[in-house]
């Protein structure tokens, strides 16, 4: 299963990340536009909020099979079929699946590693597993 | 429903088709909820036409089943009967109907005058017609005449086409045609999530009790599921109108279809319903995982469960047929909505289902549900206590186009009048209809589909056979008037009402008949004592009628409003209304259509509609405070052994309530004495409610009352003024 594994202990809440992804998915640099989320914790540290490819319980409730899981693991969101209701959101357990304002479909980490890349504190990686 | 028509077959029912009449119209988006046309078809004319929604018509009647009862207030006379030409069929969505972001958003409301009781019924149904009519260019669809031959009329979204076709090779029974037509007039195999249907089935061709199943295609499980829009013989309408089927087709569903004028605060309310429902669910009411049928033991608990025509709330058997046990049967973890983006997902599916009896014996089926109702109705109403059973019943019953509820009342009303000798097989042509055998009650429905023998008699409904047994078989009227669950015709749905006056007043007042989503309130009346005085009840029986009818209005299922609730709900001031979720409702309202209504004018807008339905029900003779009267079965006991059953009870009340001491009192004395004072404890509550609805001691709305809500039409004033000289 390929998936973007996280270190939270190395996050330095730089937010770089968030940028990358939604320049690439959205062509804005716009924190609400990300697949990741960098958000602080009480006490100090990050919490990464991001798809693990695991959980999909997106795949299961979605009630026009619209989401679907690729070869190599990777959960996936057919926007010709969703009707943006919005139950994968919910379904979620690690409020991975996203939406954002003014937008109709949700969207989520497709771990296409580009934040990876940019990552300054080395926190993100793509890697091809199963989840310990 | 498992096997697909194959593609020949289905060709071959195609070429029998004939155009009858064909109407281009025009694409044009919802606007804020609406599309501002409906669309008319006359099936003795093949007229096609479709008519604007005024302004007045839109602020007046909302939407839903407001707009179908408008219609078929203009299209019928004061002496029009059910199967007169000119009573129509109208289905509806409503302003929120089609949203995909709020649970329980996807009804069709059906309307029509009823073979049962004469008057205007309505009817909720899930599945996809309703929503698809609409996004397709049509805020309701109104159906008058009658075919001289099997119909179809078809409406195509995609092209701008509506068309009557004589259709003469497609099953009736509504599990197969719905298949035939969905496979015929989609696309490829992923267009069939594109087309929905309405059917009915053999049983709506000779009985009273028809229903109307609305289709959805089920991605999944690649079969057509089933909906049913059940009480008071929609289907019989239909099929009288030899209708064999409704066909939409609709490829644009997107999550905006309604073009709200604030789709974030849509998609905002949408998602924190799923999450609350998602989260909180499983340890409330178990919808998603049980659908209604989690209600069996509860009621059993409370003394609720109907048991041998409503002569007792519950069972020693019971257990058998509860949701643990139920649930054996149905398929698990499937986001079995009856519209996209309901997460309540309570439509349940027994799935891979062997049937026993019958013209489909041994062939495997899904079967949608059974729910509470058809648990209640077809199961221990009638002392059967064994799940396949009640599975096999409410296949055959949907199937056919026969309505859970009524069929489920009314053979538990011939079994007692079989206990009490006023049947014999003689009388049934063999039929055993002893508690409990089931197989007997299943030969009853097949042959209420043949149109043949006992069946024939039985499917008129309980009314008509009340008559028909004093008349032929001489037994005693008073008798059968006690034990006969129906009010106005129709038969009472499945709560044992005895014990709380206000569900009396909630089933025998509904203006449709005794179904019970006008109000629910045994709890708050029976158990939680929050409802004490007349006044309170009559509070409570003013404004969840009004609430519950908007759900109607819209499009909305009633279900996610209180069968979930908000962790923090019992908090709040008013429990029993849910606040958070009212306010739910009245954000998604303003936020679809702009508009800015709050939680006063939501009641304002039921109360236009359901005084419209009141004096309609007068226009056509009928909507007496008479009509309103429960058979005395749903207030106390009528027989010896009833009271004696829960005697404790009943000498408590005698003593703490009527200020009677039963000491060495028979129990036929006792009986009488409770009797007197629940009829009276009754009258007194009519006169309260009537009154707090703006109505006269003989109900009927008061020329101030219309002009106050604002449907002080000439015509309508002048049924009122008719009844109050």
């Amino acid at each position: 299963m390929k998936y973007l594994k996280t270190y939270e202990d190395r996050c330095i809440g730089c937010e770089r990340c968030m940028s990358v992804c939604s320049l690439a998915f959205f062509k804005e640099d716009n924190p609400a536009k990300s697949a990741i989320q960098v958000v602080p914790k009480d006490g100090g540290g990050f919490k990464l909020v991001v798809c693990n490819q695991s959980y999909r319980n997106c795949v299961s409730e979605c009630p026009t099979q619209a989401i679907s899981i690729s070869k190599q693991g990777v959960v996936l969101i057919n926007k010709k079929l969703c009707v943006s209701c919005y139950s994968c959101v919910a379904a979620c357990p690690i409020h991975a699946m996203m939406r954002h304002e003014g937008g109709l479909y949700p969207f989520k980490c497709v771990a296409c590693g580009a934040c990876a890349k940019e990552c300054p504190a080395d926190a993100l990686e793509i890697v091809q597993e199963e989840h310990a | 429903m498992s096997t697909q028509p194959h593609s020949h077959d289905l060709e071959n029912l195609k070429s029998q088709h004939k155009v009858l009449a064909e109407y281009h119209f025009g694409l044009k988006p919802v606007e804020r909820g609406y599309n501002h046309r409906t669309l008319y078809v006359n099936l003795s004319t093949n007229e096609i036409k479709e008519k604007p929604v005024s302004e007045d018509m839109r602020v007046k009647f909302t939407g839903g089943k407001g707009f179908g009862m408008k219609l078929l207030w203009d299209a019928v006379k004061d002496d029009t009967r059910w199967n007169d030409p000119e009573n129509e069929i109208n289905i509806a969505t409503g302003p929120i109907g089609g949203n995909t972001n709020y649970p329980g958003s996807g009804k069709s409301l059906v309307v029509s005058l009823s073979p049962l009781t004469g008057i205007p019924i309505d009817s909720n149904v899930g599945g996809y017609f309703g929503p698809y009519l609409k996004f397709s260019g049509f805020d309701a669809l109104e159906i008058q005449g009658k075919a001289s031959d099997e119909t179809i009329v078809y409406i195509d979204g995609d092209k701008g086409l509506v068309q009557i076709l004589a259709a003469p090779g497609e099953a009736v029974d509504s599990h197969v045609v719905a298949e035939q037509l969905i496979c015929m007039f989609a696309e490829s195999e992923a267009g069939r999530r594109h087309v929905a249907t309405v059917s009915a089935g053999r049983g709506s061709d000779h009985t009273f009790i028809g229903c109307l199943n609305f289709s959805l295609w089920d991605l999944r499980r690649k079969v057509a599921r089933l909906k049913q829009a059940g009480r008071g013989g929609i289907g019989t309408v239909f099929r009288d109108k030899k209708l064999k089927a409704l066909v939409v087709k609709f490829s644009g569903l997107a999550g905006d279809s309604n073009h709200p004028a604030d789709l974030e605060t849509l998609q905002k309310t949408g998602l924190k319903l799923h999450q609350e429902i998602i989260a909180n669910d499983a340890s409330q009411c178990r919808m998603r995982e049980i659908g209604t049928a989690h209600l069996v033991e509860i009621m059993d608990a409370y003394d609720l469960l109907p048991t041998k025509n409503f002569k007792y709330g519950n069972h020693p058997d019971s257990p058998k047929i509860n949701s643990h046990e139920i649930v054996k049967y149905i398929t698990q973890g499937l986001p079995d909505g009856c519209w996209y983006g309901c997460t309540m997902a309570c439509a349940k599916v027994a799935d891979g289902f062997t049937l026993q009896t019958g013209p489909y014996a041994g062939q495997k089926v899904s079967v949608d549900g059974p729910e509470y109702e058809t648990v209640g109705g077809c199961g221990s109403n009638c002392a059967i206590f064994d799940p396949a059973a009640i599975i096999e019943t409410n296949f055959y019953c949907d199937t056919y186009g026969i309505d859970t509820i009524s069929f489920g009342t009314l053979v538990a009303f011939l079994m007692e009048c079989w206990e009490n000798g006023i049947l014999n097989k003689e009388r049934t042509g063999g039929l055993d209809l002893t508690w409990g055998n089931w197989r007997d009650s299943m030969e009853l429905l097949h042959q209420m589909a043949r149109g043949e023998g006992f069946g024939l008699i039985a499917g008129k409904g309980v009314r008509q056979m009340k008559k028909y047994f004093a008349e032929h078989y001489g037994a005693d009227p008073k008798f059968l008037q006690d034990i006969g669950c129906e009010c106005k015709g129709l038969e009472y749905s499945q709560y044992v009402s005895k014990e709380s006056l206000a569900q009396q007043g909630g089933y025998s007042m509904a203006l449709k008949g005794p179904q019970h989503d006008e109000a629910w309130l045994i709890f708050m009346d029976m158990v939680n004592n929050q409802i004490p005085t007349f006044e309170d009840k009559a509070e409570a029986l003013y404004y969840f009628p009004m609430f519950r009818t908007w759900f109607g209005l819209q499009g909305l299922c009633k279900l996610p409003w209180n069968d979930v609730e908000p962790p923090d709900n019992a908090e709040t001031d008013e429990p029993a209304k849910v606040p958070e979720h009212v306010q739910n409702y009245v954000d998604i309202y303003n936020a679809i259509t702009g508009l800015k209504l709050d939680k006063h004018e939501l009641i304002r807008q039921s109360e236009r509609v359901y005084n419209l339905q009141k004096v309609f029900s007068l226009r056509l003779g009928k909507g007496s405070r008479e009509g309103d009267k429960p058979p005395y079965r749903m207030m106390g006991p009528v027989t010896v052994e009833e009271y004696e059953s829960r005697q404790e009870r009943y000498d408590l009340q005698l003593r703490d309530k009527v200020k009677v001491d039963p000491l060495g009192k028979s129990t036929l004395e006792k009986l009488q004495i409770m009797r007197q004072y629940r009829e009276q404890q009754y009258e007194h509550l009519l006169d309260a409610v009537y009154k707090r609805k703006g109505w006269t001691r003989e109900g009927v709305p008061t020329v101030e009352h219309l002009q106050k809500i604002g449907i002080a039409y000439p015509d309508v004033v002048a049924v009122v003024e008719r009844h109050l000289r």
